[in-house]
């Protein structure tokens, strides 16, 4: 059903120069009132308000509750305006106009208008900007206002995706000051204001009772708190000083989801651990050796050991089963030490493989062991894994794309080219395997620009399999988000998939019963 | 009394000395570290372009001797800097955290020096008894177990089974007396539990090794009742080593709690220094080793006044 409607909005989009009409907001029947408790396996002390460095769950979650943005993703993962009312492309997706609402208002009462959107993504472009988002926000060539409530992006390229871009969560629109996007004050025109923000410790939350969206924002008042050790979160959660906690301890689900009066829930989404190994470097320039690996991993074994089931097996490309475009004729990849043994005779080697594997529980939850099993895997196919166990501190900066062969995790990606230009595209900075394939970087820009829903498909599904049989990272698992809530608190029938606890916005979404 | 106030002087200048030598410890370890400073804190973002933008900011351009003259003489007027990971003053971080972490220390202390020293004369009064055996495996048995398995007993009894206390010490700014020390009774007790073995069995060595001595043999001769022998005989003398003892836990107390601190989701300056090691945001980090290597001095320098207050013969050196 979901991937129906999805797929008749593409189409609507494909229909070109009209204007896109937005999914209608049933009034809900959700009840107000309450106050909101909680607790967030991230926040760091080094945490701010400043869009450009956010990089957690807890500073994601805050971003959405006081910042408005110009598109989201819905519950089913189709793509709504939030503050845009409308947008429209040109022909050759180069240039998208985008309409605010009106009566939009900030928090200090202001109205929220174009300018303010040129300046919060300025925030994140030119030569020297240091935001995580520079690299979405750079085939962004020209931003002009249209009259006060219009936007024109002007792109190097077609992007027929490019309204799923500003969902993104680093662009919130902010307020302008002085020509430059304020971002220190806190004012948002969200749903709820922002009244407390101590980093690593807590956020506060109250409703913002002039907001456009009287369907949204069902609690009074909210306070979320950083509850990093997981023994704790769960204690949290289970003597009720707070209503709902996120990343639930793996281990220990069962024994929770027992308990009377909580809820587990189990998102299946975009979230992927992966195994990149850099093509630049041999053995792994070898696609045979590559190959080789693929086949000698246990997916179902992964599934079960090291995500206790809450996942599924991944198919050796980032793209979740639920998504848009997911290659659903491309046959899934087995564990089969013999084809792996015909695959590293055809790559040269007689007897055994031997590869490092480095590693650390920072890559993601259970990140060794799954090594140690792929290892033991491995030793049937003929090849073997040496575990190289790093400390998880300075694992991104000193192991993580610079070694040959290690473990990385993926978050969410809405669509199909976000994932694919953020990791696989060449050149690239998180591209950790240095995969270079011309058919697919050809591919990859074609299809951005195609407004064909069809067209497009096929594209997808050719690079799908690129990535599979040439690509240099094994995606053995894709995890679901697990979290856990009171039975006091309702949840809406579709949870978004795109990020954890509803794509981050269950602030806005979720409400007591 | 003149005596006593140059020979806190004395050591007071020793304590300054040493701090500012642990100063040059802090600033060079950081500058020792492999690889550019700013490569480090930018880690999976470090592009040779953002390192250049970052070090300037920073000013690594300028040589490392200027840049801790620069460090140490606004560190001295209070002034630690801003973090690099969010630009947020650090003197403004640390104050409400440094708070927290002093008000557990406080509040454990409070417990922990008037129990542990009473057991100690109990277990030295009823030397060998079931008593004072009982008081030795209770307090060997929570000290030797590593502090944060104490906290989840704790929570598992005290607030999943019987809900008494809260599980996690949610402390903000705008609360009593009575409800922070509420919030925070657990993490307090975990603490307690972790530094009384050390004072207790102190006390008791202390009081124990003066009844052998012969001005106590006279009391006993006189017909002194036990206890006042021990209270009012033994323990003025025995003031000197367990007055140290208390210190050094203290300053542990100060210094040493981050896993107590994570596991009941205590906002302390512990949680902050790891979050920045992390980060490796050094300004903060540098900031939180002085502030904890200036208590551990500071609590010394008491001890050993305190020490030398209750030692007549240290008072009136030859």
């Amino acid at each position: 059903m979901n991937r129906t409607n999805r797929r008749r909005f593409l189409q609507g989009s494909a229909a070109g120069a009209a204007a896109i009409a937005l999914p209608m907001r049933f009034a809900s029947a959700a009840k107000r009132g309450g106050v909101m408790r909680m607790g967030k396996a991230h926040g760091q002390t080094s945490d701010a308000l400043d869009p450009a460095i956010h990089d957690n769950g807890f500073v994601i979650a805050m971003t959405h509750a006081y910042n408005g943005y110009l598109t989201e993703v819905m519950g089913d993962g189709s793509l709504a305006g939030q503050l845009a009312e409308s947008w429209e492309p040109s022909a050759d997706g180069k240039v998208w106009t985008f309409r605010l609402r009106r009566g939009l208002t900030y928090h200090n009462g202001r109205d929220v208008v174009a300018e303010d959107v040129i300046a919060s993504i300025d925030h994140h472009r030119g030569e020297d900007s240091k935001s995580a988002a520079a690299p979405i926000v750079k085939p962004i060539v020209n931003i002009e206002a249209d009259g006060k409530y219009a936007v024109k992006f002007t792109l190097d390229a077609g992007n027929a995706d490019f309204p799923f871009v500003l969902s993104d969560y680093h662009l919130p629109v902010m307020p302008v000051k002085d020509g430059k996007a304020d971002w220190q004050s806190g004012i948002g025109c969200g749903v709820y204001r922002l009244s407390n923000f101590e980093p690593g410790i807590r956020a506060d939350f109250t409703r913002y009772e002039d907001h456009f969206d009287s369907d949204r924002g069902h609690f009074d008042e909210i306070n979320m708190l950083a509850i990093v050790d997981p023994t704790a979160r769960t204690n949290a959660l289970m003597t009720g000083q707070v209503d709902a906690i996120d990343r639930v301890d793996l281990k220990t689900v069962d024994l929770l989801k027992s308990r009377p009066g909580i809820k587990v829930h189990s998102i299946a989404g975009t979230q992927h651990y992966t195994f990149p190994m850099r093509t630049d470097v041999p053995p792994f320039d070898n696609v045979h050796v590559r190959l080789a690996l693929k086949h000698a991993i246990k997916r179902d074994e992964l599934v079960e050991k090291i995500l206790q089931g809450y996942g599924a097996v991944g198919n050796d490309h980032p793209i979740g089963q639920g998504q848009l475009f997911f290659a659903r004729d491309l046959e899934q990849r087995q564990y089969d030490p013999e084809a792996a043994k015909d695959h590293l005779k055809k790559a040269g080697i007689d007897g055994v493989l031997e590869v490092d594997l480095n590693v650390a529980d920072a890559a993601f939850a259970g990140a060794v062991d799954a090594a140690v099993l792929f290892a033991e895997s491995a030793k049937d196919a003929g090849i073997d894994i040496n575990v190289v166990r790093e400390p998880n501190d300075g694992y991104w900066s000193n192991v993580w794309n610079k070694k040959p062969f290690c473990a990385c995790y993926w978050g969410g990606r809405p669509t199909v080219d976000l994932m694919f230009q953020t990791a696989y595209q060449a050149g690239v900075p998180w591209n950790d395997a240095v995969w270079e394939n011309d058919r697919f970087n050809s591919l990859l820009l074609e299809a951005r620009a195609e407004f064909d829903a069809a067209k497009r498909e096929e594209m997808y599904f050719e690079m799908q399999q690129l990535v599979r049989d040439d690509g240099g990272t094994i995606v053995p698992m894709f995890a679901s988000y697990v979290f856990a809530t009171s039975d006091k608190l309702q949840l809406p029938e579709d949870i978004a998939s795109n990020w954890d606890l509803d794509g981050e916005r269950w602030a806005e979404r979720w409400s007591f019963v | 009394m003149i005596g006593i106030i140059k020979l806190v002087a004395k050591r007071l200048g020793f304590g300054l000395v040493t701090l500012f030598i642990v100063s040059l410890i802090i600033f060079w370890a950081v500058e020792a570290l492999p690889g550019n400073l700013a490569e480090q804190v930018l880690g999976q973002a470090a592009t040779p372009e953002t390192v250049e933008a970052l070090s300037k900011e920073m000013g690594l351009d300028r040589p490392a001797f200027v840049r801790y003259i620069d460090w140490l003489s606004s560190a001295l007027q209070g002034d630690f800097g801003s973090s690099l990971a969010n630009k947020r003053s650090v003197s403004e971080q640390l104050e409400p955290r440094f708070f927290n972490t002093m008000f557990l220390a406080g509040l454990a202390a409070a417990m922990s020096i008037p129990i542990s020293i009473i057991l100690g004369v109990l277990a030295a009064l009823w030397r060998d008894s079931i008593f004072d055996r009982g008081a030795n495996v209770v307090t060997l048995t929570s000290i030797s177990s590593p502090e944060f398995f104490l906290g989840y007993i704790l929570i598992l009894f005290l607030a999943v089974q019987n809900p008494i206390f809260p599980s996690i010490s949610n402390v903000s700014e705008g609360m009593t007396l009575g409800e922070r020390t509420f919030a925070t009774m657990l993490p307090a007790i975990t603490l307690t539990l972790v530094v009384i073995a050390h004072m207790m069995r102190m006390t008791r060595a202390a009081i124990i090794a003066l009844l052998a001595s012969p001005y106590i043999e006279m009391a006993r001769l006189k017909g002194e009742p036990r206890w006042k022998i021990i209270v009012v005989h033994a323990l003025p003398n025995a003031l000197a080593p367990v007055i140290n003892v208390v210190a050094l836990n203290l300053a542990y107390l100060i210094t040493g709690v981050v896993l107590v601190e994570i596991v009941f989701v205590y906002p302390g300056v512990g949680q902050l220094l790891v979050d920045s090691v992390q980060k490796r945001d050094f300004p903060v980090v540098q900031a939180c080793c002085l502030i904890f290597a200036a208590t551990y001095i500071l609590l010394n320098l008491l001890a050993d006044v305190g020490a030398i207050l209750s030692n007549p013969r240290l008072r009136h050196p030859k």
